[in-house]
């Protein structure tokens, strides 16, 4: 008899953390995907939901939520509400933000109304194996920044004076320097590999400019 | 003797109650860092400093600067902890003092807004490839 009163009453205890603990978990995470069918065997096991991009610097694993200036920051989620949307890095496209002048960068630190010196001119790099070429282009990379940045230290601008491979970009050489850290990832292949190998020319991504340029032209913008 | 037996089923019972709620609440037991790409953690000194290391969010900043600004007008080299930034050269105008000096962006005595990292955060890229690829350097080693 005691032992049944003991247990029941164990029973009726544990219910109600239970019940505590489901609602603080399931307040605590509003937008999270739904509950995993069958443990191991869920679907997308390791692609981070959608949910889960941009989150709040207080719980984003890196600052401090005890920390006053934490709070302070501005929310990522709140800045990118509405700028162009991409499928890597920050989860923004970036140079479309900037050419459909949803941000408006400043290129010099004082003054606002100071207009990049764009460099139009692609540079097409022939690739081995089955990827279609590479077309570098100036133009949305002279946009954000200075040739200084890039010539000679990482890239020598003359043609056929630099190795560059896959493994040296992962690694964060040449183009890694900055697309695998701030700019878009190497996750997004075609944005680089957009050149057919049997010459039709094309497979260029929308709104970019034409294919290779002899001549070099320089234009500031607008 | 007799206790024994009376708590054994309870105990049990609520440990696997709690291990059936972690699992189906989807509860992460170790939580993984997941900040914003390029947000570069700078712990070359803050740590034995006794003070949390600085976050510099890029993507705060690309919304404001072209990368030119900074990394060509002001010098910063392209390489997380391999500026040599300390807060006097701030507050003499180099580097973050460039713009963080009152009159561009909001001056040094907000220190707590870019020392808002966790403690011994080592210096990172945050969610770089190579990060990726190699993973994570050692906390409070701090990367050279």
């Amino acid at each position: 008899m005691k032992l049944m009163k003991r247990l029941m009453a164990g029973t009726v205890a544990g219910v109600l953390v239970a019940t505590l603990f489901a609602s603080a978990a399931h307040a605590a995470e509003p937008a999270a995907a739904p509950a995993p069918a069958a443990g191991v065997n869920t679907f997308n096991r390791l692609m981070k939901p959608k949910s889960d991009r941009n989150p709040a610097q207080a719980n984003d694993g890196i600052h401090d939520p005890t920390c006053e200036g934490t709070g302070l920051l501005q929310l990522p989620k709140e800045a990118f509400k509405d700028m162009p949307e991409a499928s890597s890095g920050n989860y923004v496209d970036w140079v479309q933000a900037l050419n459909k002048q949803l941000i408006k960068p400043r290129y010099d630190r004082k003054n606002p109304n100071e207009e990049p010196v764009v460099l139009d001119l692609d540079i097409v790099r022939e690739v081995k194996g089955t990827m279609p070429d590479v077309v570098y282009p100036h133009d949305r990379h002279t946009m954000w920044l200075d040739c200084s940045n890039c010539h000679p230290d990482i890239f020598i601008p003359e043609k056929g004076k630099n190795q560059i491979s896959m493994a040296m970009i992962l690694m964060g050489q040449k183009c890694g320097v900055c697309h695998g850290k701030v700019a878009f990832p190497v996750a997004e292949c075609r944005k680089c590999h957009s050149k057919k190998k049997d010459g039709s020319g094309g497979g260029k991504p929308a709104a970019q400019a034409e294919p290779a340029k002899s001549e070099p032209a320089k234009k500031p913008t607008k | 003797m007799g206790k024994s037996h009376i708590h054994k089923p309870k105990r049990n019972f609520i440990l696997w109650l709690m291990a059936l709620l972690m699992l189906a609440s989807g509860v992460e037991i170790v939580p993984q860092a997941q900040a914003e790409y390029g947000d570069v953690v700078i712990n070359n000194q803050s740590d034995k400093a006794g003070m949390r290391p600085p976050i510099f969010p890029h993507w705060f900043h690309r919304i404001r600067f072209r990368c030119k600004v900074c990394h060509a007008d002001l010098g910063f080299k392209f390489q997380a902890g391999g500026n040599q930034i300390n807060m006097l050269k701030i507050i003499d105008g180099e580097f973050c003092g460039a713009c963080h000096n009152g009159e561009i962006a909001w001056s040094v005595e907000n220190c707590d807004v870019c020392h808002s990292g966790k403690p011994g955060t080592p210096t990172q890229v945050h969610g770089s490839t190579v990060q990726k690829l190699i993973g994570k350097p050692a906390p409070a080693a701090g990367q050279k």
